[in-house]
């Protein structure tokens, strides 16, 4: 049940570029990335586009599709009126290097500058104990396949060039979010959330959710949940005051439990 | 270098403000609506200071009452003498910042007012953005106050569902009107769009970092982070319930119809 | 023309994958330079789609499980053709190299006291695969890749530079390796971005370029796997071994075409899933073969009662090694007893909840959905054997991973040796960890011993590899390159997959001789900034000289075993277990030579009954006396 469908596929560079149309045939069970291969090896052999595993497991392959941003690999022709034309750009929020191809470089510069993990001294490998619930909370966030559709999509970037110096988007916040509830982790990383990666600018509406393919809950599980982190610290006198009165009890010091 | 928004310079010159081809609008578009009929309502039953007490129903927004010249019956009534406009005022700023520094309600206005943005891959039409950095919105951060503020507020409401079990003007125990049902629903939905709240699941556990050594308050987290799941949801529902149950003793107090009964002693 | 980018480094670590990263992290702990290089962007190597786990013997499941089990498991899976000191080495270390993962911040599922939780795999005794649901490969490249940066991050607060010892060169391509009078003197490339040509100065190269998946049509690899490695270093000097065992993995996905080869990860019968054909059969069963026949369930009541107790029944038969699997699965469809689309039943839906599917294998659930529209947790899969690893490899010094070329280094899928004729699942990404580790040590060392600078690189030998970089270019109107290349895929899969006969691979070895004809004229169209038909153009040179060295071997080995079965030479042979099948490039062809394996050491061989050892062994390779 093959059928013949209309695109237009974004080609160009840095200088400039256009939607080019093509017709290209799609057969059953097909991704929008195979269509791209389709035309690679038909009609337009120097397209460029990423991608690694077409399996959706390496996060290579982010572009948007009818405007919205997405993995071709797993964007299944299925969910298209075969009457439709398929628009397919690369991603708007970093720089083009030619066709679907972008400069996605500010992802790991952000990358670079989140604290690393740092667990306590002097543990030795293979002491290491933590509770599967302890776990869990960071586990989802690792599910993270670093195909920066989340920061794409994010409009504190996408919409404004200039927020990003400051800000790391929600991939990055995500990423102290998942060290702070790390169960053997000894950094506070709230004063550089706020400061050095800009949490401030998320106004939480949910956008990165929307996109990720690995269906992480980033904004409820991860930047609201640190938002609430760093308002216990900075923004929240009563339960300073509470940690305090903790603290010089003793109530609180666990000797291997490094945080809260 | 100035920045022009999505087609800054750079990034492929696509032009088009969004590609999107779905009705991504329809959305904020409702939730403009919605919120403005909210509002607007709102606004009219505070400022208007009258028919909020229908024995034995008090309307929402006038509980507690707190003004000396308070209607008779709406409690505790009393203590704030000088006052002279709406006795709503004087608490109905609770729930405002409670639900306008709500996480799920600032996305929605974000969205749907500021457009900020109004769906996602859709621009937004401001040249400068700073999140909520600055003032005033950096307030939002101080959500937690107003949820702890709301949890006072739900248990008066929750006095007033269980006070409105009693018969009209003599207040014998024993007594089911329509009324009973919307003020114990509001309530309850009240309490499940508060409790689901995202400050309450950092509070009951949230900034635990060892679950393993805190099982009870584990437990808490586990259920509020199950409720919280759904607060979009409650936080819809509740706000329709909040209208219904003033609506309703509205209608009642001003004489325009009465309340069936369904038992009483 | 521009001026040529030039680099200097002590060691380039050509890959990014697990080898990649854990060698680049021992070079730089030893205080090397080092540059890592790689063909996609960095974090997204081949090692993210592992899904199972890391095999190590740590007994927190089962605490019988130690190192001798694993060694003993490894060869065995290998049918005793694997170089036993890398067997011993990585069963010793795999466990160290683990925990040293949770140094770094790995988040491993848990058992209830705290530990590494353990599961079962095919061809593994005991629970032992460290794991993350079934994202383990993402858990491991993605904490490597964070443990470089916090070095780098080291570095910086040392030196103001991030870069000062590790800078990642993503997206480029190594074309050649450079070598001096027979030493390592550095490697040549391009950038996939720009099509700028880079050149790199280094006395030590580890090669961890990972697999070859894609000179196959049904494959569950990606792009990537088109056997540079394999390539780079026979074109300089170094040699592979064993290239004919090849491992079908026994579960792909066969429908709908476009996804066709995509893994299903063994966990799914780890944890309970069972294969059937159309007639509804467990058709396992009956193929337990003779080696295998005291360590399985004979029953479907014995192999369901095992998975709760594990002491007192055997295994079922779905965890043979993969080998079997895929032959099995092989002959059902042969015999008609298959489903729609070519494949078997694989169901976990009726032995497992929904909700413990949903959670133990939560991206098969999801690419299931995705991809084919199938609810594992309500209907079965279809599946079918698809090309997943090549177990030979560079022929590597085992200690150290040095090649037969000095300087140049291999570890990690492009190595060979440690997995024999097949590889247990799990076995690799701890391959990956502890040899990638023990090739950035022997390059370390090797960079030390030669005192730091590399061999001079000529003017002559750069603009070789310019030319040979942009041959393409030059052709008016060329042939396709994606035209050989899928002729050439085909090619393999037909003629040279699971089960191969003498006239098929002559047939084979024929047409590759047209390939590589045809290939001297291909032509790309456009320019060089991310060009994907040129760099298939380059690729393809690799791919082909490793499908002949693949098919040679094929050829010439006249037995069955593991990854390489021949309908005409069904049985193991215990002689042809002592040889070894080198392959060298000789400019324009593959030359092959055998080479003797070397005995087993008599404390290792100890861990084995001779009874076992008789079936594999030569009668005089047997120990004498005391047992
Ligand atoms: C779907 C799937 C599931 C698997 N599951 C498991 C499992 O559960 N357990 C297990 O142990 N094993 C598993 N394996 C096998 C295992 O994942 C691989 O064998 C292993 O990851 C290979 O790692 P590597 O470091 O050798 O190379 P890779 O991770 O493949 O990395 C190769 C690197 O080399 C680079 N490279 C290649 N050529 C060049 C060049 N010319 N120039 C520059 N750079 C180059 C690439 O860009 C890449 O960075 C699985 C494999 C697959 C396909
Ligand atoms: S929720 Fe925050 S981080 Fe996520 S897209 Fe919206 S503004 Fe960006
Ligand atoms: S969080 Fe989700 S959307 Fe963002 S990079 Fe990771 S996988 Fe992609
Ligand atoms: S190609 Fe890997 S996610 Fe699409
Ligand atoms: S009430 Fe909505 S988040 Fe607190």
């Amino acid at each position: 049940m093959g059928y013949s469908a209309k695109f237009k596929v974004w080609r160009g560079d840095d200088e400039g570029g256009a939607l080019e149309d093509f017709d290209v045939d799609v057969n059953e069970g097909e991704v929008v990335l195979d269509i791209v291969h389709r035309l690679q090896a038909t009609q337009a052999p120097d397209l460029a586009v990423r991608w690694n595993c077409k399996a959706g497991k390496c996060g290579s392959c982010s572009a948007e599709v009818n405007g919205k941003p997405r993995l071709m690999c797993m964007t299944r022709m299925s969910t298209f009126d075969p009457a439709e034309t398929i628009t397919i750009t690369p991603m708007r929020t970093f720089p083009v290097i030619r066709d679907l191809v972008t400069d996605v470089s500010y992802n790991y510069t952000k990358a670079r500058m989140v604290p690393a993990f740092a667990p306590p001294a002097d543990l030795e490998p293979g002491d290491y104990r933590m509770a599967q619930v302890d776990v869990e909370r960071s586990q989802e966030f690792r599910k993270c396949i670093e195909c920066f559709l989340c920061n794409n999509t994010c409009h504190a970037v996408r919409d404004h060039e200039d927020n990003k110096d400051g800000f790391s988007g929600p991939r990055f916040l995500m990423r102290i979010a998942e060290l702070d509830m790390h169960p053997l982790d000894t950094v506070d990383r709230r004063d550089v959330a706020v400061e050095d990666h800009g949490l401030g600018y998320c106004n939480i509406t949910k956008c990165c959710t929307e996109v990720c393919p690995e269906h992480i809950h980033i904004t409820d599980n991860a930047l609201i949940p640190l938002k609430e982190r760093v308002a216990d610290k900075k923004y929240d006198p009563l339960f300073s005051v509470s940690s305090l009165f903790r603290k010089a009890t003793g109530r609180d010091k666990a000797p291997e439990t490094p945080k809260g | 270098m100035a920045t022009t928004g999505v087609d800054a310079p750079g990034r492929a010159q696509i032009g088009a403000s969004t590609l999107r081809t779905d009705r991504w609008w329809i959305q904020p578009a409702f939730t403009f609506g919605v919120l403005t009929a909210f509002v607007v309502y709102s606004a009219w039953r505070v400022f208007s200071g009258q028919y909020y007490y229908a024995s034995p129903y008090v309307s929402v927004y006038f509980s507690p009452c707190l003004a000396t010249d308070c209607a008779e019956g709406a409690l505790p009534g009393g203590p704030i003498s000088w006052w002279w406009l709406s006795p709503a005022l004087l608490t109905a700023w609770i729930p405002l910042t409670f639900r306008f520094s709500c996480y799920y309600y600032r996305k929605a206005y974000y969205r749907s007012f500021w457009m900020s943005p109004p769906a996602c891959a859709v621009s937004e039409p401001h040249g400068k953005y700073t999140g909520e950095r600055r003032l005033p919105l950096i307030m939002n951060n101080l959500h937690r106050y107003t949820f702890y503020l709301a949890l006072l507020l739900n248990i008066m409401l929750t006095i007033d569902a269980v006070l409105a079990f009693r018969t009209p003007n003599d207040y014998q125990w024993g007594y089911v009107g329509v009324g009973t049902l919307i003020l114990t629903a509001n309530a309850v939905c009240l309490w499940f769009y508060t409790l689901s709240c995202h400050s309450c699941r950092n509070a009951v556990g949230g900034r635990i970092t060892h679950f393993s050594k805190h099982p009870v308050r584990y437990k808490m987290w586990t259920v509020v982070s199950k409720l919280n799941a759904h607060h979009m949801m409650w936080a819809w529902i509740s706000l329709g319930t909040v209208v219904l149950a003033d609506f309703y003793v509205y209608l009642l107090a001003s004489g325009r119809i009465t309340d069936f009964v369904f038992f009483t002693v | 023309m521009t001026e040529l980018e030039r680099h200097s480094y002590d060691v380039i670590v050509i890959g990014a994958g697990g080898a990649g990263l854990r060698a680049a992290i021992e070079a730089r702990e030893n205080g090397k330079r080092v540059a890592i290089i790689c063909k996609s962007l960095f974090g997204k190597a081949h090692t993210v789609m592992a899904e199972g786990g890391i095999a190590a013997a740590m007994g927190n499941v089962n605490s019988n499980d130690n190192w001798q089990v694993h060694f003993r498991d490894t060869m065995r899976g290998g049918k005793f053709l694997n170089s036993w000191r890398m067997a011993e080495l990585h069963a010793k270390e795999a466990p160290q190299r683990v925990w040293e993962l949770e140094t770094y911040g790995a988040l491993f599922d848990r058992t209830k006291d705290g530990k590494i939780s353990q599961r079962n795999f095919g061809g593994h005794e005991y629970p032992r695969l460290a794991h993350v649901g079934d994202r383990s490969g993402l858990e491991l490249i993605r904490t490597l890749q964070q443990k470089i940066v916090s070095l780098q991050q080291e570095d910086f607060r040392a030196s103001g530079d991030y870069e000062s010892h590790i800078r990642v060169f993503s997206e480029l391509t190594i074309t050649r390796l450079l070598t001096n009078e027979g030493h390592m003197a550095g490697a040549f490339g391009y950038h996939r971005e720009t099509g700028d040509l880079v050149l790199f100065q280094s006395p030590a190269v580890v090669l961890a370029t990972g697999g070859i998946g894609k000179t196959f049509k049904v494959t569950s690899g990606s792009w990537e796997y088109t056997g540079d490695g394999h390539a780079l270093a026979m074109r300089a000097g170094a040699t592979t071994v064993n290239m004919e065992f090849i491992q079908f993995h026994p579960t792909g996905m066969v429908w709908p075409p476009s996804v066709k080869g995509i893994l299903v990860t063994e966990s799914v019968r780890g944890d309970g899933g069972i294969l059937t054909n159309s007639e509804g059969k467990r058709f396992m069963f009956d193929y337990i073969p003779d080696v295998f026949k005291e360590k399985y369930a004979t029953t479907p009541e014995e192999g369901d009662r095992w998975y709760t107790d594990p002491d007192n029944n055997r295994r079922p038969p779905e965890l043979l090694p993969r080998d079997e699997v895929a032959r099995a699965i092989n002959s059902e469809v042969k015999a008609g007893r298959g489903t729609p689309h070519g494949g078997v039943f694989l169901d976990v839906s009726s032995r497992l909840p929904a909700d413990v599917i949903r959670k133990k294998l939560p991206s098969m659930y999801h690419q299931f959905k995705e991809l084919a529209d199938v609810d594992i947790t309500a209907e079965p899969m279809e599946v079918g054997p698809t090309c997943h690893y090549v177990m030979g490899g560079v022929e590597v010094e085992p200690d150290t991973e040095e090649t037969r070329l000095p300087g140049l280094f291999a570890a990690g899928e492009v190595a060979g040796g440690l997995h024999g004729s097949n590889r247990l699942g799990g076995n690799s990404l701890s391959d990956l960890l502890v040899f990638g580790r023990r090739a950035g040590l022997g390059a370390s060392e090797y960079v030390d011993r030669v005192g730091g600078a590399a061999p001079a690189v000529t003017d002559e030998m750069i603009a070789e590899a310019e030319a040979e970089a942009l041959a393409p270019f030059g052709v008016e109107g060329g042939e396709n390159p994606y035209t050989i290349h899928s002729e050439l895929q085909e090619t393999m899969n037909d003629l040279v997959g699971i089960i191969r006969t003498e006239s098929e691979m002559q047939e084979a070895l024929a047409k590759i001789e047209g390939y590589k004809e045809r290939i001297r004229s291909v032509g790309v169209q456009g320019g060089r900034a991310f060009n994907p038909g040129w760099h298939l153009a380059l690729d393809l040179k690799n791919m082909l000289l490793v499908a002949e060295a693949v098919a040679k071997a094929a050829l010439e080995r006249q037995e069955s075993r593991g990854g390489h079965t021949r309908d005409d030479y069904p049985a193991m042979s215990p002689e042809w277990r002592q040889v070894n099948l080198i392959c060298r490039s000789t400019g324009d062809a593959v030359e092959l030579t055998r080479q003797p394996l070397s005995p087993m050491r008599g404390d290792l061989l100890d861990l084995f009954e001779v009874s076992e050892l008789s079936k594999y062994l030569t009668e005089s390779e047997l120990p004498k006396g005391e047992h």
